[in-house]
């Protein structure tokens, strides 16, 4: 009996000694000789990193994450260092995770600097001017941008990415055939919706069903409507807490809004609609033959929810007007979002991917395939690859104010929270000062 | 017969509490540091994952084994009375570090933790207790997480009863048949039923092909199409029938067998007194099975406690179908409030407990 007991046992030992061979062997092999040496470059200062990995974790996933990768690939030629990309859908819950289980990634692609904030006070993410110039940051971009990837007196990461919001897309044959002209005020655009309900059309198409994050849609129309009717410093005061939700300036901004969404004749299927539509789904009106609706304010990245199989060009079935400004005092202000990358390993190689990151050919591969708009202030106008991408990035680029969503700054609990929540309640009826009241119930005190 | 003598006595040494005591710790934290090492050393590796994950399966599961049966090898030295008080602890050892490190430690971090702020720095008394117990939200989603403790056992058991009745009287054939049916949704995950609700519920503009099936039986008869998920607060019902579709089936299978365990001779013998089929079932069948009946309400009850799944695939809680495993998640992952996250973990334990310890009870009762 023993000695069979004892036979699994030597087994054991043997596996265990092959596989700790194998982790051995394993051992990443040296690269082969590239024809430019790994030091000829300008991001890992003259070291030699070849055969370094660095590992970048972050929310966007397919195509997206495709283009990154093509992104990287001058960098990987060029230095030797391996960058690996890996999305997930469930970005937000797993970094926390990640990061408080002390199994961090080298690099985390934010798409909500209040997410990276909340990890920055967490003393996750690591400065980036211990090792960047702040002049060179403010050459490579725009003083707004700086000011939002700058928290508790620490530069928590570096723009890659930008999405510019405040976009109206319109069904360009219906247009055209009835002679409507693009408004480029408010009352205008409220003319043009009332003429269109005469003509027997529906104006708009809105949905906001977007699963965990329902209600994001509806935040970001207020966020536009504000930047429109008060001035940038009421804005940001209203991101950090000092100004309420319930303060005129809120409340004017939802009644802005609530003119066209709770009109019923306006809105496509009216506010059951708005509820339960998906987002994505939301443009699908416009493109129909002939087209169920007129209108739908969303940020560019919509084109890429257009349904398959349906033959759409961009700029003659489908294209984009600037949402129109309300207020002539605070001009023509630019609501965006986008992706900045916060630094949580520090390692040589991994300083070389930020400083790759901080230059808009870092971008490049991404930008030419389509979608993609720049922040860097270095990334030539034409290398966008159509007219409508050089026209949102131009739209950027002229804007009276850029401002970063609202919502993806304020703590989250509020942000992804009790803002997305309350505009839900207030659409389906509830009264908007209770509302406004219990969203800055959940604001948190600390 | 001097080595006999010396026997005896080690295994009285052996017998001695404090040794005992001493050999059934020291199994533990060699199991430990077995584990720990192995965590550390595929931690540190930088091989490919593959490598990575089988060696994790050789160590965790053969790493045991080894450790084990080294236990194993050095008790059995021992003299024979020695070894049968020593043996349970190495059985015993290994599960109560497993248990200690993944369910034990977690438990009390999480009590401790919801007792602290948002970071679970520092610490502030009753507040996340007070906040689940009178924010407008959490009413809410207490309300319904009532909802769903109240409709799913009751709905699902008294389905799940009388289909097992009426079953029982079929033939054979169509018995197994209709049982299959029924019990089909129970092979289903959570996530895979809800995907087809969402499909049954789908809401299209009016004008528009209603893909949904309940929309398009809907505007055939000549209704608007509903958004049946954002009707509160009827929506809760909706994705409560969710859970009783699934449940269903469950609490059929064992009410079945215990309703064809009812002796036959009982049910003539209730005939033959003039008792017709209602009062059989009531006043017989019923009261025979009332103990199946409990056990398989409190295990539905426990399920409906943790609700998550149904929640997350279809609403997120949105439109006020919030419960309180969900709110939880979203505390802890989505608003990052440790504190809050952990009382509700902490609420929703301690609303398990009296159930389990009475499912317990009546488990010791009926050996």
């Amino acid at each position: 009996m023993r000695r069979y007991a004892r036979a699994p046992l030597v087994l054991m030992v043997v596996l265990l000694t092959v596989f700790a061979l194998l982790f051995a062997a394993c051992e990443p092999a040296e690269p082969d000789v590239e024809a430019t040496a790994p030091t000829d470059n300008p991001w890992t200062e003259g070291e030699d990193l070849s055969g370094t990995e660095v590992e970048i974790f972050g929310a966007f996933v397919d195509t997206d994450a495709q283009n990154f990768q093509e992104s990287m690939q001058p960098f990987i030629e060029q230095t030797g260092i391996e960058v690996r990309y890996e999305g997930s859908g469930d970005f937000e819950a797993l970094i926390t995770v990640r990061a408080e289980g002390a199994d961090p990634p080298d690099i985390a692609a934010f798409p909500q600097p209040g997410l990276m904030y909340d990890l920055i006070e967490g003393g996750h993410v690591i400065d980036v001017l211990d090792f960047m110039d702040r002049d060179y940051l403010e050459q490579q971009y725009a003083e707004d941008w700086l000011a939002i990837a700058e928290h508790d007196g620490l530069m928590g990461g570096v723009w890659y990415r930008a999405s510019v919001k405040s976009l109206v897309w319109y069904a360009k044959p219906l247009f055209e055939q009835e002679g409507y002209e693009i408004p480029e005020t408010w009352d205008e655009l409220v003319a043009l919706s009332d003429q269109m309900v005469a003509d027997g059309y529906n104006p708009w198409s809105i949905g906001i069903e977007s699963a965990g994050a329902t209600g994001w849609v509806a935040t970001d129309w207020i966020e536009d409507i504000m930047l429109r009717t008060a001035p940038p410093e009421a804005y940001d005061d209203w991101v950090t807490g000092d100004l309420p939700f319930a303060s005129d300036e809120i409340r004017r901004a939802v009644g802005y809004m609530s003119e066209i969404w709770l009109n019923e004749d306006y809105v496509l299927g009216g506010t059951t609609s708005i509820l339960t539509v998906p987002f994505g789904d939301a443009i699908n009106p416009l493109v129909m033959d002939p087209p169920r609706a007129a209108m739908h304010r969303q940020a560019q990245f919509i084109i890429a929810f257009l349904p398959e199989g349906v033959d759409v060009e961009i700029g003659e079935d489908l294209d984009f007007f600037y949402f129109p400004m309300i207020d002539e005092q605070y001009g023509e202000p630019v609501l965006t979002a986008g992706d900045v990358f916060g630094m949580m390993e520090d390692r040589p190689e991994v300083r070389a991917v930020m400083r790759y990151l901080t230059q808009g050919e870092s971008t490049r591969a991404w930008l030419e395939y389509g979608g993609f708009v720049s922040p860097h202030e270095d990334t030539p106008l034409d290398w966008y690859p159509t007219d409508l991408d050089r026209g949102i990035a131009e739209i950027m680029l002229n804007a009276d104010t850029v401002r970063f969503d609202a919502s993806d700054m304020m703590p989250g609990a509020v942000g992804t929270g009790s803002f997305w929540t309350g505009m839900v309640d207030y659409i389906q009826g509830d009264d908007l000062d209770t509302v406004l009241q219990r969203i800055d119930d959940s604001w948190p005190d600390d | 017969m001097i080595e006999q003598v010396r026997n005896s006595r080690l295994a009285e040494i052996f017998a001695w509490t404090p040794l005992r005591i001493g050999v059934s710790l020291v199994v533990p934290v060699v199991t430990f540091l077995v584990l720990n090492w192995s965590f550390q050393f595929m931690r540190a590796a930088a091989a490919p994952r593959a490598v990575i994950a089988v060696v994790a399966l050789v160590v965790g599961v053969g790493g045991v084994w080894a450790l084990f049966l080294a236990m194993n090898q050095l008790v059995s030295q021992f003299p024979i009375r020695a070894r049968d008080t020593l043996l349970p602890y190495v059985f015993v050892g290994p599960a109560l570090v497993v248990l200690m490190v993944y369910i034990i430690l977690p438990a009390v971090r999480t009590v401790s933790l919801s007792f602290m702020g948002r970071r679970g720095e520092e610490f502030i008394g009753l507040g996340n207790y007070v906040f689940a117990l009178t924010d407008p939200g959490m009413i809410i989603t207490l309300r319904n997480t009532g909802l769903w403790l109240l409709l799913v056992p009751a709905v699902a058991v008294t389905f799940g009863l009388l289909i097992a009745v009426i079953a029982d009287r079929m033939s054979e054939f169509w018995e197994r048949i209709a049982k299959s049916f029924i019990f089909m949704p129970m092979a289903i995950s959570f996530v895979g039923a809800s995907i087809i609700w969402r499909f049954i519920y789908f809401y299209q503009p009016a004008g528009f092909e209603q893909i949904g099936l309940l929309n398009a039986i809907w505007t055939y008869f000549g209704g608007d199409p509903i958004g049946w998920l954002t009707w509160r607060p009827w929506n809760n019902l909706f994705l409560i029938w969710i859970m009783i579709w699934m449940q269903t089936g469950f609490a059929m299978v064992i009410l079945s067998a215990a309703v064809k365990g009812v002796p036959s001779a009982l049910l003539d013998a209730a005939r033959i007194d003039g008792a017709g089929e209602i009062r059989v079932f009531f006043n017989v069948i019923i009261p025979y099975v009332s103990g199946t009946i409990l056990t398989v309400t409190t295990t539905i009850l426990i399920l409906v406690l943790k609700i998550f799944d149904v929640v997350f695939v279809m609403t997120s809680g949105q439109y006020q179908t919030g419960v309180v495993a969900f709110r939880m998640y979203q505390e802890a992952f989505i608003f990052r409030h440790f504190g809050r996250g952990s009382a509700l973990a902490t609420i929703l334990f301690l609303a398990v407990l009296p159930i389990m310890i009475r499912n317990m009870k009546e488990m010791r009762a009926r050996r």
